[in-house]
């Protein structure tokens, strides 16, 4: 028992170095449990099966998530734990030269442990499940429920999962620190803080050629990702650019360390001023000495700032088109008019050719749904096809300029043509604006940027093309946007839209049908919604060879809204503790120094340096140690949101900015919050008041 | 003669009414410009404690002290630190030198903080070093250098900024006897040569014997004071080494 209490004595006395230590047990437990207990969350919001679905995907992907998390927290824990072990070693060596043996210091440290573990699993729990309260809200408006009224959530199993997994960290630890304890000699606990440190300035050359060699390496991997980014073909292409980028991280960091050093002391009006030499030297002894954490630091504030804004944006666009890229409830399609050819040439049966004379509107009769009494607004049009006129044929001679920048798409596909009024119909329908086109000329309408590209690049050229034998030239020079197909991103890769007298005799043909639910509310919608989609509909169709695809407004709805959940779940999980983990190690180093530095903050003052001279110097040091990776995670990532744009160009990223700012608020509050313990915890372990 | 260091009456106490311990015990004192003062005494005689208050890292409980004319006992916040970096030196035992740094920032960081362009810095660390007979240390981190270097970096660190008064703690206490020689052989050769004002606190008779002056301290009182005159170092030392016998018990252990 006496042991028990020096262990809540040494908590107690040494509770500013302990501070960051349980701010980070706290908050990790805190988040795993915020993000784990989603799912008793949503299990009583009204939703509807799709979605619920969609969240039991997600409710897997976070719990597949935690465990990798668990590893980084664990890893983080032991750290931590490490660094204080480290502080005590004096303590623990007195302890030893009174008697005690390592299996008491063991003990003394398992108390500490178990003590620490237990308040910081109650604490953090805590807050976790007030958190989630607030959360229950953020999830309620992610899915687009009302929130009718307040419901008290808890989630026994999360709180559970919590519990197992932190316990076994701590169980980790506290088998490390006997391990460590076994492996100390008393005259290296003793003398732990005599040693003077051994200051290895780098060879200012060597340092030179490291810093060219990491520069050109990271300058050729943001290539790779950006203006070079067409030759990614496959997905392995990516881990080059991958390795390299972290082998150059590490070789500046370990290069820049001496060489600012060097430029700076050279700069001797700079150097010599104040007390900016000790801020320096403090700086770089310790950048030094830790190359791989600041290395590691630095990645995972790259990977948290990507993460974050990226999957922050993709809930943005995907949020934002809906309105734009659905603007009617339902979207019929079907292949028609196949020719008995087909049979022999696709291997379609004679029964699909004959079910695919069947309009749109012939098949939703027969599948008994009255289509004039519940929908509404409907356009019937139809689109054709040629597999003569492929891409790389209406390219005409603008292909070789397209092949040369984008060498690796499919140019062999069939481009779609429309009629010019069936197309203002549509467009009418969508509020889109309409287009008239004399005999001889032809236009394109598309929504998907690099496609717009590719087209104007032929439009531009006024490449004349040839189809139903009648010659077109381009009316504009550009696209111009606009779509058929319902979709939840600009996925419009372009249609031709062609004057009516085009003689599409032997081409496939398609047809649409685009209309409005005839219902007032959403309930009402749904309800048709289920009616069409009804699994019985679904068996009749299939038994009588018919075709039918339909998109409807509410899955995609659905649909976007279950991923754009996802994704920031995902992404603010990663990256609160990516951030968290990275922003605690440095606090941590800079606080397990702290003793070294009070040592020298009262030299200084001795010395008669003012206070506020002496906060400066401390406020410089910690922010310096704390910019530096970041610095470099902003370059690095100013890079990797490209890549990452041109990974998801198919989602479509809108609000860049937005979630950029966004991420930098997280930054701001997490980086900056442990920045500011930090900062005054090492003030006041410095400041000369017992 | 100027006057630089007057010490009126000071009291020194620590605890409470019920345990009070009188660490000095009414001392006063006067120090003149160019003097090379040694303070004696034994472990627990309030010698260190004496050294503490005049370098104002300590506040006396009652009396005055004036350095250079001014009552440092009234002084505040920056402006005693200003005090401190401006009129002060200080040289300690265990050398204080900042480990991070090279002799020679160690150095130039007591002028640094006194906003020293860094030509006139590079200068005066310069002929200091040699002074003191460190030029070629000057590019070496703490730890390469031996005790004796060490000691002679953080004088010249002490030194540099032309103090008032130099204040050393025990400087030869952590040095063998030959670099403690060299050291005091130094310390008497700037006293006379740049008319220096040294303070010095220590225990060691032999360390005491290279000063013009040496004040013996007991109990927080001031017990005998001796002047060299025109006596030779050795005979300076007997004297000493007679008053320490007087003085009997701790200081001869310490010895």
């Amino acid at each position: 028992m006496k042991l028990f209490k020096l262990s809540i004595k040494n908590i107690k006395k040494s509770f500013k170095d302990y501070a960051i230590y349980f701010f980070t047990l706290i908050l990790g437990v805190s988040i795993f449990y915020l993000f784990n207990s989603i799912d008793s969350q949503t299990a009583m919001m009204n939703i509807t099966e799709s979605t619920r679905e969609i969240i039991d995907l997600m409710i897997n992907m976070l719990s597949g998530v935690s465990v990798f998390v668990s590893f980084v927290l664990g890893f983080l824990i032991i750290y931590a734990s490490r660094f204080l072990m480290k502080r005590r070693h004096k303590e623990f060596g007195i302890y030893m030269t009174l008697g005690m043996g390592k299996g008491q210091i063991s003990k003394i440290l398992l108390f500490e442990t178990i003590l620490i573990g237990c308040v910081s699993l109650v604490v953090g729990s805590g807050i976790g499940i007030l958190l989630s309260q607030l959360m229950s809200v953020f999830v309620a408006n992610m899915f687009e429920v009302d929130m009718t009224e307040f419901t008290f959530v808890f989630s026994s199993s999360a709180l559970i999962k919590t519990i197992i997994y932190f316990g076994i960290m701590y169980v980790l630890v506290m088998i490390f620190n006997t391990i460590q304890v076994g492996k100390c000699k008393l005259i290296d606990l003793l003398y732990a803080n005599k040693k003077s440190e051994k200051v290895h300035m780098k060879n200012p050359w060597v340092c030179t050629i490291v810093f060219i060699l990491g520069a050109g390496l990271l300058g050729y991997a943001y290539y790779l990702v950006t203006a070079g980014v067409n030759q990614i073909q496959d997905p392995g292409d990516i881990f080059p650019p991958i390795i390299m980028g972290v082998v150059s991280t590490f070789l500046i960091i370990w290069s820049l360390s001496g060489l600012i050093l060097k430029i700076v002391m050279s700069m001797k009006g700079l150097y010599y001023k104040g007390l900016n030499s000790f801020t320096l030297r403090q700086i770089s002894s310790k950048i030094n000495t830790t190359v791989f954490s600041m290395g590691m630091i630095c990645l995972m504030l790259f990977i948290t700032i990507c993460v974050l804004s990226s999957s922050l944006s993709l809930k943005n666009s995907l949020t934002k088109n809906l309105k734009e890229l659905a603007p009617v409830d339902i979207e019929l399609s079907k292949t028609v008019d196949m020719p008995d050819s087909y049979m022999e040439d696709y291997g379609y049966t004679q029964e699909e050719i004959d079910a695919s004379h069947y309009t749109v509107m012939e098949t939703l009769e027969r599948i008994g749904f009255d289509a004039d009494k519940k929908l509404k607004d409907v356009v019937d049009i139809y689109t054709y096809a040629n597999s003569e006129l492929t891409v790389r044929t209406l390219l005409g001679s603008a292909y070789d300029q397209v092949y040369q920048t984008y060498p690796h798409l499919y140019y062999d596909s069939a481009e779609e043509f429309i009629k010019i009024s069936d197309y203002n119909k549509v467009a009418r329908s969508y509020g889109h604006e309409t287009y008239e086109l004399e005999d001889d000329e032809y236009m394109i309408v598309a929504d998907f940027d690099s496609w717009i590209s590719i087209h104007n690049l032929a439009l531009k050229q006024g490449v004349a093309i040839e189809v139903g034998g009648k010659t077109l030239t381009p009316k504009y020079s550009e696209c111009k946007n606009g779509f058929i197909r319902i979709s939840s991103n600009h996925i419009n890769a372009g249609i031709f839209v062609l004057p009516d007298n085009i003689d599409f005799t032997g081409f496939d043909k398609k047809n649409f049908v685009i209309g409005n639910y005839n219902a007032v509310d959403k309930e009402g919608k749904q309800q048709i919604e289920n009616e069409l989609t009804s699994e019985e509909n679904y068996q009749t169709l299939s038994n009588q060879h018919l075709n039918l695809s339909a998109s409807s407004k509410i899955s995609i709805y659905e649909a976007s809204v279950g991923l754009g959940a996802l994704v920031t779940f995902i992404g603010l999980y990663l990256g609160i503790i990516f951030l968290m983990s990275s922003a605690a190690i440095l606090a941590l180093k800079e606080l397990s120094e702290s003793t070294d530095n009070k040592e020298r903050f009262l030299m200084l003052r001795k010395l008669g340096v003012d206070e506020k001279m002496i906060h400066r110097a401390l406020f410089r040091q910690i922010a310096i140690f704390f910019l530096f990776p970041l610095l470099l995670a902003i370059i690095h990532s100013y890079f990797g949101i490209q890549f990452a744009n041109y990974l998801l160009a198919g989602m479509g990223i809108d609000g860049l900015l937005e979630s950029i700012i966004m991420t930098a608020i997280f930054l701001i509050c997490i980086y900056g919050g442990y920045f500011l313990i930090t900062y005054f915890c090492s003030k006041s372990i410095i400041s000369h008041k017992e | 003669m100027e006057t630089i260091l007057k010490i009126e009456d000071i009291e020194k106490y620590y605890g409470n009414r019920s345990n009070l311990t009188k660490a000095i015990d009414g001392i006063s004192l006067e120090v003149e410009h160019g003097e090379f003062v040694a303070i004696m005494g034994a472990s627990g005689s309030g010698k260190t404690t004496l050294l503490n208050v005049i370098s104002t890292i300590d506040r006396v409980t009652s009396g005055h002290i004036y350095v250079g004319g001014v009552d440092i006992t009234t002084l505040k916040g920056n402006d005693l630190n200003r005090f401190r970096r401006e009129e002060l030196g200080f040289i300690f035992q265990d050398f204080n030198l900042l480990d991070t740094l090279t002799a020679y920032e160690n150095i130039a960081l007591a002028l640094s903080i006194q906003n020293v362009k860094p030509k006139e810095i590079d200068v005066r660390v310069r002929s200091i070093a040699q002074k003191l007979g460190i030029s070629k240390v000057l590019s070496k981190y703490p730890y390469q250098m031996s005790g004796g270097q060490k000691q002679r970096v953080a004088s010249a660190r002490a030194l540099i900024t032309n103090p008032k008064l130099v204040l050393a703690d025990e400087p030869t206490g952590a040095l063998d006897s030959k670099s403690a020689k060299l050291l005091l052989e130094r310390f008497s050769e700037l006293n006379q040569e740049l008319q220096a004002t040294i303070l010095m606190v220590t225990h060691d008779a032999f360390t005491a014997s290279y000063a013009s002056r040496v004040v013996f301290i007991k109990d927080g009182k001031i017990f005998n004071e001796l002047k060299r005159g025109d006596q030779t170092r050795k005979e300076f030392f007997d004297q000493i080494i007679d008053v320490v016998t007087l003085l009997g018990g701790d200081l001869n252990e310490a010895l």
